[in-house]
């Protein structure tokens, strides 16, 4: 680090446009971090906060449209429940609703029916839990759109009415929209389009979109034995976060940004310090002239771009966190969390390093020899 | 006691397609503790080719080379540079300093290597080589002389047994070319270190205990 760190003062004009580069990146993954975390949770946080450790669907249905066209029955709960290592399953619908509140606020809502009392009955940070009748429990984001405990949701075209009940303390949303948990034989109504005052045929209360398990953590249960019971296809909570629409586009899209811009950063520091290194061949042949050994130059290059990476990083993720807590206090899905933002600093520095050793590594190859000045 | 450098019979041969040259032919020399030996010679007539297989930059195709008791010729690249480090000092044209560093760090920048078990104090080698008052100067704020100086005190902080010397007035005046070699010889007197200085500067040879010449690859005795 001798000659590093007086290096990096001396040329501090030269390494302050490199770091600016770098920053600049930085600056980047952070604000990509952010939006990644923000649109996962626009997309999934509804069912990231539920207790449920899988879904099983209906027998062959496809995964990203598992929530949309799964229909599975009491047999099947029945089946899993007695499946060893599962703590509980229970019914769980899920379908999108158009709404509008009594005061005139338009919202849309996934709606998730649950029977009241089992492990997928929410609790609630404000209000009351859910009861039997039309009633709905709305996630803080809904609240925080200007729906309050009290309130009338009427969904629409059947103008079935929801009381909010209570709201719950976190953002529950799924594929955008706000979750919103009514009792099960209210959302059976709901996906069948039953009008107030219709008679409802006896087969809609037979109908729901899964079976939620809650597996044993000591022991879980075998999930395609349970299948081959059941008669259905399970997918663990997180692999059921693809059959959020447009979850598996959205993360893929800012997932190939980021590993570009990985890239980018790689080949930039790279080809900087590629220049560098070229410029300091006579430099590199005197210190290897007077003994210095290819572990000493190599080790001094790369503590120098470590330097360079590790404090442009900073300084970048510095502006990345300050940008985004502006951006956070709006409407745009934005969130930033602590180790995905780590994640995206340690992956740069790594990339930004690998790109720098391929760089300086060519110190190693510099003779000698060049050190006097008049040899052929 | 074993002399600082001993030569005996080297051969080194370049090779430029069909054409072999002989930078040096059979060449050798024995440098003692303490002597300062000049070689003089006309361009491309082998003087830095003995430089770079005395200081262990270059294996010849034959012949031995020692530097004090430590044979180079069958030495390890990592060997050799260890040598470099601990037994031998470089002095090159213009000083070849590294322009990010100041005198002071010019000199302790070998100590950084390791393997340097008793160094000398680079404040105090400064002001033996009269650059005291500007330790904190870069390169660029100094002049030709002044580089060369601080040049010389970075080949000695490590007390070497042998000093290797490339055209070291080659950028200089006459007045500070007579500078530089004097302060040279008297650290290589005083110190005890054998030096062998490579110049084509005739008006500084005076300084040296032995002059030789070096003509198509052949050392001999100056004007024999």
């Amino acid at each position: 680090m001798f000659l590093a760190l007086r290096e990096l003062w001396f040329a501090r004009g030269r390494f302050v446009l490199m770091g600016t580069v770098v920053a600049l990146i930085a600056l980047l993954m952070t604000l990509l971090s952010g939006l990644s975390v923000g649109l996962a949770q626009d997309g999934v946080s509804g069912l990231q906060r539920i207790p449920a450790t899988s879904f099983a669907f209906e027998q062959g249905v496809s995964t990203d449209s598992a929530f949309s066209r799964s229909v599975v029955g009491d047999a099947q709960v029945a089946a899993w429940q007695a499946q060893p290592g599962v703590l509980s399953a229970t019914p769980f619908g899920n379908t999108l609703a158009n709404a509008r509140t009594d005061r005139g606020l338009e919202i849309d809502f996934a709606l998730f029916g649950v029977e009241r009392g089992s492990f997928l009955d929410p609790d609630v940070a404000t209000g009351s839990r859910l009861g039997d009748g039309n009633e709905i429990v709305i996630s803080r984001t809904a609240a925080d759109a200007g729906i309050t405990v009290g309130d009338t949701v009427i969904l629409e075209p059947s103008g079935t009415e929801l009381t909010v009940v209570g709201i719950l303390a976190d953002q529950h949303t799924f594929g955008h929209v706000d979750v919103g948990y009514v009792p099960l034989r209210v959302w059976q109504e709901v996906r069948a389009g039953v009008r107030p005052g219709d008679v409802v045929p006896a087969h809609v209360y037979e109908e729901f979109t899964a079976v939620a398990v809650e597996a044993d953590p000591a022991s879980p249960p075998d999930l395609a034995a349970g299948d081959a019971a059941a008669g259905t296809t399970s997918l663990t909570r997180e692999q059921s976060f693809a059959a959020s629409p447009g979850y598996s586009a959205e993360t893929s899209t800012l997932s190939l940004i980021q590993v570009f811009l990985y890239g980018i950063s790689a080949l930039v520091i790279g080809a900087f310090f590629t220049v560098l290194t070229i410029q300091r061949r006579h430099e590199i042949a005197v210190l290897r002239a007077m003994g210095a050994s290819s572990g000493y130059v190599l080790r001094d290059s790369l503590a120098q771009s470590a330097v360079l990476l590790v404090a442009s990083t900073a300084v970048g993720m510095a502006l990345g966190l300050a940008g985004g807590a502006a951006i956070e206090s709006t409407p745009m899905p934005f969130a930033l969390e602590a180790g995905p933002i780590a994640g995206a600093a340690v992956a740069l520095v790594v990339t930004g390093l690998i790109g720098a050793a391929a760089a300086v590594v060519r110190v190693v190859r510099v003779d000698p020899l060049a050190a006097l000045g008049a040899h052929r | 006691m074993t002399p600082a450098l001993d030569v005996l019979d080297v051969t080194l041969v370049h090779r430029d397609g069909d054409d072999v040259v002989h930078a040096l032919d059979h060449v050798s020399l024995r440098v003692e503790r303490g002597e300062m030996v000049a070689v003089i010679g006309p361009s491309g007539s082998g003087k830095s080719s003995l430089l770079a297989v005395a200081g262990a930059l270059v294996q010849p195709d034959s012949g031995v080379v020692r530097v004090d008791d430590q044979e180079l010729t069958a030495a390890t690249a990592r060997t050799r540079s260890r040598i470099r480090r601990e037994r031998i000092g470089f002095v090159f044209q213009s000083g070849n300093l590294v322009p990010a560093l100041t005198c002071v760090d010019q000199v302790r920048l070998p100590l950084t290597f390791g393997g340097v078990a008793d160094p000398r104090d680079p404040v105090e080698l400064l002001r033996e080589v009269g650059m005291e008052q500007k330790a904190h100067r870069r390169p660029h704020q100094l002049s030709g002389g002044e580089r060369q100086r601080v040049g010389i005190a970075r080949a000695l902080v490590g007390r070497p047994t042998l000093l290797l010397v490339d055209e070291p007035t080659a950028a200089l005046d006459r007045q500070r070319s007579q500078e530089v070699v004097a302060l040279l010889q008297r650290e290589a007197h005083d110190n005890g270190v054998g030096t062998v200085m490579v110049t084509h500067d005739r008006d500084v040879l005076h300084h040296c205990d032995r002059v030789l010449e070096m003509v198509d690859g052949r050392l001999t005795p100056a004007g024999a």
